[in-house]
C-alpha cells in the first residue's frame, strides 16, 4: 500500500523548517483560538518559526491529520518531530518543557541569540 | 453537531478501562468541552501517545462532531 502522495509534502515542509506549525490563518491573522495560542507561545519565547495556512490547502488538511495520527489544527513540528497540539504546547510552555526542548534541539530563542 | 459530555466520557471510560474522567461544558453549548483524563495506563506514555489513546477512544470524533475538547492527561493524581 502507497501513502497518500501530500505525505510527500508535507514531509518535505517539516523538512525544511526547523519549527513548523500547521494552523487555521496565518501568525498575523490566525482563525482559529487554538492556533492563536500556539503562535502567542512561539512569540513569547522568541521562536522563529514558519507556518502552513492549512485552511487554503484542502489536501494538507485532511493529509496533515493522518500523517500525524492526529485529529486537530494547529500541530507544531520541531527539526521533523511532531511536537503536539494546543494543549500539549500550553501545558509545555507553562512547565518550561518547551523551552528546553527547543533548546535541545538547537532553536535558539531569536532574543537569546 | 454538538455532543452530550455524557456520551464523551462513556466513549472515552470503553477506550481506556479504568480512567477517570471530568469534564467541563465551557461554553454551555454542548461543543467547547474540557477534560481530564485519569488512568494508569498512561504511565510510561508521553503525552502525545496519551492524547492519541483519548483520541482513538472517541473513534474519529476529535475534529469533527467533537469540535473542541481540551485535554489533560495523567497517570494518577497529582
Amino acid at each position: 500500500m502507497s501513502e497518500p502522495e501530500v505525505f510527500g509534502r508535507i514531509r518535505e515542509a517539516i523538512g525544511k523548517n526547523d519549527v513548523l506549525l500547521f494552523m487555521k490563518g496565518t501568525p498575523v491573522f490566525p482563525q482559529c483560538g487554538f492556533s492563536a495560542a500556539v503562535v502567542d507561545v512561539l512569540s513569547q519565547l522568541g521562536v522563529r518559526f514558519n507556518s502552513v495556512n492549512i485552511l487554503v490547502d484542502d489536501e494538507v488538511r485532511q493529509g496533515i491529520k493522518e500523517f500525524s495520527q492526529w485529529p486537530t489544527i494547529p500541530q507544531l513540528y520541531v527539526k521533523g518531530e511532531f511536537v503536539g497540539g494546543c494543549d500539549i504546547i500550553r501545558e509545555m510552555f507553562e512547565t518550561g518543557e518547551l523551552e528546553q526542548l527547543l533548546k535541545e534541539k538547537g532553536v535558539v530563542p531569536a532574543h537569546a541569540a | 453537531m454538538p455532543m452530550a459530555a455524557a456520551d464523551i466520557i462513556r466513549l472515552i471510560k470503553d477506550g481506556i478501562p479504568g480512567a477517570e474522567v471530568e469534564i467541563e461544558d465551557l461554553a454551555g453549548d454542548g461543543d467547547h468541552y474540557a477534560a481530564t483524563v485519569i488512568s494508569p495506563a498512561f504511565a510510561g506514555k508521553s503525552k502525545i501517545q496519551q492524547h492519541q489513546m483519548v483520541y482513538g477512544a472517541l473513534g474519529g470524533r476529535m475534529g469533527g462532531v467533537l469540535h473542541a475538547l481540551k485535554l489533560t492527561t495523567m497517570a494518577q493524581r497529582p
